[in-house]
């Protein structure tokens, strides 16, 4: 047992930390927001060059070979500073799709532009009515004259906007809600049949629904087969989002902190009252937890597919939704009226961190699925 | 970065399995795991049995009769101790006064009373708490006053844990009484047996007699008890406090009461079927093993820290209020558990040695007593609120 991390583990945490923090001051990011692409595409090809994208791949396809505790350093930095990067979607989950569905073809095409950063992916899994579930997959997929057309609707696809390749579910066989039956397709989201309308997010950045009328797609892996692995790659997904998270709480703390010492009222700063004090600790305390389980979900992420992995990643996401949550509306209850602004630095960190419990499953969602598995010996 | 043990360190916990597995009695476990209460006989034929071992003081330093764990086998020990059913060691002569002489006692003090913890002989409670000095203990009033060989102490300690079954007490006494708080007090040993003291018992909300208040009338307490410097008590109760509030997380104990309520929950009824296949409580459980889950990784980021010579600063604050509240929500559902018949008050049933017809099951009698008794937790060894004090002070310089 041993939570240290190496020196080559800190040099990576250091670089991160660096960029994040050269870049992502407030204005810069409300400038990101608000450009076309709704990040900073600079700032994207920066994550490029540096290697960062290219961390989790293997030394074949250009990359490091980084384990889920990698990625948990560079997320966190990215939470730190609440990035807009789609750095999860297309790094993680696009690639790690790609990763364990795609042929050595497929592989060679797609993952080395990813590592890279020169392809932004995005992966379309919900629907209007999924509500978390990735087996609640209506958008259809059948064969046509040797090609594969799909047709359907998929939302709020993150990087969506900007992506070179969009990778959907769709059914190919079976009823709704049956994992039997779904598929993984890359698309190119210039294809006919594609139209997107995109919008911003809640949090800053930016995302588009998906409409698929009759559009050819690239199978990726077997046919009705890609549940497991869609299911798996989520799982990296969420140990990504659980580090982002600590990040973010770890700023919005940091933030909450440095209000309390600094702002006056009643001719003392407002972290002499004790009722304030205490809730800080209990704020530094849901970060606590947090870490502890961000940190196990990251051991876990790339672990071979186990119910202990996938109980343990519910777990992790579970308390890390709560955790955001609080610490999310106790930074805005502390900051005041300050707090309620677009303006103030500390909103966009609450928002973002309660975005994050909307994405891979709320805490219910994860509640169900512990509950289900509980073992009762 | 690793969370498992290593090879070494799983080899270590099947010693210590085997170990319990072969010479923890199985009337003890019982006790224990059903939340029955202990006899004094209970405690120390469980203590002797691991004093034989060596393992009764793991703590302690090789010379005095310790071990060479490092906090990552203390910790292992620890956990499965208590998921075979150990007693939770009582903690006052090993754990609590006996740090206290081997950092700031005299060589004379380490020899008279480090082999008498270890062999059992004496047995210590804790004089800390007054009436009118609980969490801000450094209000105390208790009075010792030199008088040629001995400190004369008056005054009254109070939450005194089994005081009942001590022949020892450590006292915090105020020496000074014109220094401020702190400053004045001093660490004095005190034979039980000496005259003018007197134990008179508390019985607790859960009727059950666990606490003492202890009066002291005019006790002659020879200058050669005083711990440290006189005037300087405060250092020793400072690095005792560090030291109780390590283990007070409590993650073995609260996952072994954890194993407990599932097991309640599996032979409880409700709407026709166990109430462990109930959405609803089913979720209520699994949210405290998540809970539960989280802070055995905070515990183990603390012993890892300490197995690389981190000292347990703040954090154990954070996880000591984590850890007791987990265990509370343990006993409330155990309690919930059993609908109406969490309301008969059964005492006798707490005994292993009632022979009488249970009135539900051997499990029935216990919760209600326990959640009650478990309020406890969040109070003692610095209550919740004071820890959280401590961690604004501490580390968030508040």
């Amino acid at each position: 047992m041993d939570f240290k991390l190496t020196e080559e583990q800190q040099m990576l945490q250091e670089t991160a930390e660096r960029l994040v923090r050269d870049v992502y001051d407030f204005e810069s990011r409300k400038a990101f927001s608000e450009s076309e692409a709704g990040f900073s595409t600079a700032f994207w090809q920066q994550l490029g060059e540096l290697g960062l994208t290219a961390i989790p791949f293997s030394e074949e396809l250009g990359g490091f070979g980084g384990t889920g505790v990698e990625t948990m350093l560079i997320m966190e930095q990215l939470g730190k500073g609440i990035c807009l990067e789609p750095y999860m979607e297309s790094v993680i989950l696009a690639g790690g799709l790609i990763g364990q569905l795609g042929s050595d073809a497929q592989k060679e095409e797609l993952l080395g532009g990813i590592a890279t950063g020169e392809l932004q992916a995005a992966v379309a899994l919900d629907e209007l009515n999924s509500h978390y579930d990735l087996a609640n997959v209506t958008t259809t997929a059948s064969e046509q004259g040797g090609a594969w057309v799909l047709n359907g609707r998929k939302g709020v696809v993150i990087g969506g906007q900007t992506a070179g390749k969009i990778l959907v579910s769709a059914r190919t066989a079976g009823n709704n809600r049956d994992e039997q039956g779904i598929s993984l397709f890359v698309i190119d989201p210039s294809a006919a049949g594609v139209s997107r309308r995109v919008y911003a997010t809640v949090d800053g950045r930016k995302a588009c629904e998906l409409f698929l009328d009759n559009v050819k797609g690239e199978l990726l892996g077997e046919a009705g087969n890609a549940y497991d692995a869609i299911r798996y790659q989520s799982g990296r997904a969420i140990a990504a989002l659980c580090a982002e998270a600590v990040g973010a709480m770890r700023t919005a703390c940091d933030l909450t902190l440095d209000y309390l010492k600094t702002r006056k009222q009643f001719g003392v700063p407002i972290g002499k009252f004790q009722v304030l004090q205490h809730r800080m600790v209990d704020m530094i305390s849901e970060l606590e937890r947090a870490t502890s389980m961000a940190i196990l979900a990251a051991c876990l992420a790339d672990d071979e597919d186990s119910a202990e992995r996938s109980a343990k990643l519910a777990a992790a996401k579970f308390v890390i939704n709560r955790a955001g949550r609080y610490v999310a509306e106790q930074c805005i209850q502390l900051h005041g009226g300050i707090a309620m602004t677009w303006e103030y630095n500390g909103a966009h960190y609450a928002k973002r961190l309660v975005m994050i419990s909307h994405q891979f499953g709320d805490d219910d969602h994860h509640l169900e699925a512990y509950a289900a598995q509980l073992s009762v010996a | 970065m690793e969370i498992h043990y290593s090879p070494e360190q799983l080899a270590f916990r099947d010693e210590v399995r085997e170990f319990l597995k072969q010479e923890l009695p199985a009337d003890i476990a019982a006790k224990v795991k059903l939340g029955k209460h202990l006899h004094k006989a209970d405690h120390e034929r469980w203590q002797k049995i691991l004093s034989k071992r060596g393992w009764y003081a793991p703590g302690w330093p090789v010379e005095h009769g310790g071990t060479t764990w490092g906090p990552i086998e203390k910790h292992i020990f620890d956990e499965e101790s208590a998921a075979f059913g150990a007693p939770r060691l009582v903690p006052f002569g090993v754990n609590m006064v006996a740090p206290v002489i081997i950092k700031f006692g005299t060589e004379e003090q380490k020899a008279k009373y480090l082999p008498r913890i270890l062999d059992g002989t004496d047995w210590w409670c804790q004089g800390y708490s007054e009436p009118g000095a609980g969490s801000d203990l450094a209000s105390l009033k208790t009075r010792a006053v030199r008088d040629g060989d001995y400190y004369i102490v008056n005054g009254q300690k109070t939450w005194t844990t089994l005081g009942q079954h001590a022949n020892w007490i450590f006292c915090l006494v105020r020496t000074d009484p014109e220094a401020q708080q702190q400053r004045g007090i001093s660490f004095l040993l005190i034979d039980m047996a000496t005259p003018g003291i007197t134990v008179r018992p508390i019985i607790t909300l859960d009727g059950d007699h666990e606490v003492n208040e202890v009066f002291f009338d005019d006790v002659k307490v020879p200058v050669e008890n005083l711990v440290g410097e006189e005037n300087k008590g405060w250092t020793c109760a400072k690095y005792l406090l560090t030291h109780e509030r390590t283990g007070l997380a409590g993650i073995g104990a609260s996952k072994a009461a954890l194993t407990n309520l599932k097991r309640i929950a599996s032979k409880q009824q409700k709407n026709g079927k166990p109430l462990i296949e109930d959405a609803l409580f089913r979720s209520q459980i699994a949210e405290v093993e998540m809970s539960l889950m989280a802070a055995e990784m905070s515990t183990l980021r603390i012993v890892a820290a300490a197995s690389e010579g981190g000292v347990p600063g703040s954090e154990s604050s954070i996880l000591k209020v984590q850890g007791t509240e987990i265990r509370q929500a343990i006993t409330h559902l155990m309690r919930k558990a059993l609908g109406p018949y969490a309301l008969p008050f059964l005492p006798e049933e707490l005994d292993l040695d009632f022979d009488g017809e249970m009135l539900v099951d051997d499990y029935a009698a216990s919760p209600a007593s326990q959640y009650f008794n478990m309020r406890k937790l969040s109070i003692f060894g610095g209550s919740n609120e004071i820890q959280k004090n401590i961690v604004s002070k501490m580390i968030l310089e508040l």
